[in-house]
């Protein structure tokens, strides 16, 4: 399926300080039982977010209406563990665009690129900065520019730049995803396959 | 002379079809594992553009990660696994997979079948939707997990587009202690380097304690390389590789066989090669490690202590305190003699014969403790059969332990095998993750020796005090 193109977005933030945040928790596996790509944002964080009885946790930031934002900002190593897609898969159906951190484990940013969410990796001085932005104001807004590979902290004009791969940046951009360039080089992976 | 390269870069650039200036690697898969949760979207994908799976052969599927590990022979209760796994074989039939079902002399989970039939071989690049394929690279190969997007990649080209990792190398030198096992290696260089200290690379594991594992060794060490957050780990293949494999079902015979060994030989890191990293650990400083925190990196030798918060800074105290309020315990806490509930033994990390065979003579002639609850799950039918055959089934059954069908089970908690709130169980499995074992569940991570213990004592136990 051809991606959701990503250009620029202006949106405030959630805040879900907490490291080594774990596809487990994104989304538990019990969830995973589906055979089609569809709703899993009502599950996002489900035990975070939920209590036993199925009752929102008024403190996770998810459900505290004091948050709201297409951008997911979470603590040091986010999205380690199972490789689960599913994970990429719930943030963006619940609505979010961007996911920072100061750190992302392997798959899970290969699975957001794969889905036009973005993963932008800041320091973690420029974490701490941005939690604290949100603590300010809990509807403090940021900016985030793809094509200027910014990310900017709009209440004090902080600008962040960071990385993305060329060729992941131009897929996001255009909305189109791996399988597409791999099924134009059909000649090149035969011509590879004969030779083994 | 040509530059020294690595064990990786040899097969990572011999599977590379082209490299992208500035982008990712397009690379050849040799073998391609699925099973029921993380490919039903990838076959929709190839639907819905009209494609066919390029090489039916290359790809092997088995379900693994939720059916039921007993009463196999019924159908599914539960309606949404029981889809899953109908999913899975409709979509091999139509596209003509080899797949082992429920109730196939080679079903079991996808990291155990793999090597157990030969189709794992050295030199080769192997992926599946798990995160776990790192296993196989106990067979010198570059295996890794992927997600769904990939599996339809693979499925449709046989191909995937990767970032090229950087290269690490762990080398662990000198005789492990008696009681030391594979899986406390893993542990403690998790505990080591952390969770994300292998994030963005490629770990090869050399030495003389790497060299004197067995297969199944190697693979318990290899399984638990993403969880220090690295794509994979692998060792280069030797004696012992060629030895596991010989007259395996898929491997190659006669003069095919010779030839293999010959190309085999070849796969080993050069003389000064160059690794972006690298750690050096003896031996003798690893003891039987046990988790007591809320990832793998938290875990600490079985007669040790939780470590005090007050050595970490704000951030990763916050972090550190949740983790140990949801286990239930306190920092400076004394880890032997803490009471525990279940012990699995199991997983693609540790549910080959070998751990079976090292748990069932462990237990051999002692009884559970009443406080336990055990579940012992093959990883495949074949260690099923060969744990009977063996006589390992009768030890289990004579001192109160049952044994179960194969199946991922309470490693990851999608079928019913869910470790009820609150519980703790020390587990064989890979991680430890709140709720990893079911809603609540508090997870303890530890080899088969180490739960052996626990489970004869009701708690926390040090193997080693049962030996002579
Ligand atoms: S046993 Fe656990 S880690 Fe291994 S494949 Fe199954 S779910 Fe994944």
């Amino acid at each position: 399926m051809p991606i959701e193109k990503f250009i620029k977005i202006q949106s405030s933030a959630v805040p879900v300080q907490i490291e080594n945040v774990d596809t487990d928790q994104i989304i538990p596996a019990r969830f995973l039982k589906a055979v089609e790509r569809k709703g899993f944002g009502d599950n996002l964080f489900r035990d975070w977010r939920y209590d036993k009885s199925n009752n929102p946790i008024s403190d996770f930031p998810l459900n505290d209406i004091k948050y709201s934002g297409q951008i997911l900002i979470g603590g040091k190593n986010f999205g380690s563990g199972s490789s689960r897609e599913h994970a990429a898969w719930a943030l963006y159906d619940y609505g979010f665009k961007v996911v920072v951190s100061s750190f992302f484990a392997d798959i899970f940013k290969g699975n957001a690129l794969n889905n036009g969410l973005l993963p932008v990796q800041v320091t973690s001085d420029e974490l701490s900065e941005i939690f604290e932005a949100i603590d300010t104001d809990t509807q403090a807004t940021f900016s985030v520019d793809l094509v200027q590979q910014t990310f900017t902290i709009d209440a004090s004009d902080k600008i962040i730049d960071f990385e993305i791969n060329p060729y992941k940046k131009e897929c996001l951009l255009q909305g189109y995803d791996d399988i597409d360039y791999l099924l134009s080089l059909k000649k090149e992976i035969a011509v590879f396959e004969s030779k083994e | 002379m040509s530059q020294s390269t690595t064990l990786f870069d040899k097969i990572w650039d011999g599977h590379t079809v082209k490299s992208i200036e500035n982008g990712p690697s397009v690379l050849y898969i040799d073998r391609h594992y699925i099973h029921e949760v993380t490919s039903p979207v990838a076959f929709l994908g190839l639907e819905k553009r009209g494609l066919s799976v390029a090489n039916p052969h290359k790809t092997t599927a088995t379900p693994d990660h939720n059916i039921p590990t007993q009463d196999q022979h019924l159908t599914i209760q539960d309606a949404l696994s029981r889809n899953q796994v109908d999913k899975l074989m409709k979509n091999c039939k139509n596209y003509n997979i080899p797949m082992y079902g429920l109730n196939h002399k080679w079903q079991g989970i996808v990291h155990v079948i793999g090597p157990e039939l030969g189709l794992t071989q050295p030199g080769m690049t192997i992926v599946c939707g798990d995160s776990h394929t790192s296993t196989h690279g106990a067979f010198g190969c570059v295996a890794f997990g992927i997600g769904t997007s990939e599996v339809e990649m693979v499925l449709g080209t046989q191909c995937i587009m990767q970032p090229k990792p950087k290269k690490m190398r762990i080398k662990i030198n000198g005789v492990l202690s008696n009681g030391v096992t594979a899986k406390d290696i893993a542990l403690y260089i998790i505990s080591q380097i952390s969770t994300s200290g292998g994030t963005g690379h490629f770990i090869e594991y050399a030495g003389s304690a790497i060299e004197g594992l067995t297969m199944e060794g190697r693979m318990t060490l290899c399984n638990m390389s993403i969880e220090s957050g690295a794509r994979g780990g692998l060792i280069a293949p030797d004696q012992t590789t060629f030895e596991y494999l010989k007259n395996r079902e898929f491997a190659p015979k006669d003069q095919k066989w010779e030839d293999a060994m010959e190309k085999w030989a070849l796969l080993k890191t050069d003389e000064n090669a160059f690794f972006h990293k690298e750690y050096s650990f003896h031996a003798q400083d690893i003891e039987p490690m046990i988790t007591f925190g809320t990832n793998p990196g938290m875990g600490t030798g079985v007669t040790g202590h939780i470590p005090l918060a007050a050595s970490l800074t704000e951030s990763e105290r916050v972090t550190y305190e949740k983790s140990l309020e949801y286990m239930g315990f306190s920092d400076g806490d004394k880890l032997q003699g803490k009471s525990i509930d279940y012990v699995f033994v199991g997983s693609c990390t540790n549910g080959r014969i070998e751990d079976l065979r090292e748990f069932a003579h462990f237990i051999k002639g002692k009884k559970k403790a009443k406080n336990i609850t055990a579940w012992i799950v093959p990883g495949s039918k074949q260690v099923e059969v060969q744990a009977q055959e063996e006589g390992l089934l009768a030890i289990l059954q004579a001192a109160g332990f049952e044994l179960r069908q194969p199946g991922c089970s309470a490693c990851l908690a999608m079928n019913d095998d869910k470790i009820p709130a609150g519980k703790y169980a020390v587990s064989t499995s890979n991680r430890n993750f709140e709720g990893r074992q079911g809603p609540g569940a508090r997870t303890l991570l530890a080899s088969p020796l180490v739960a052996a213990a626990c489970a004869i004592s009701g708690k926390i136990t040090d193997p080693r005090k049962y030996f002579n």
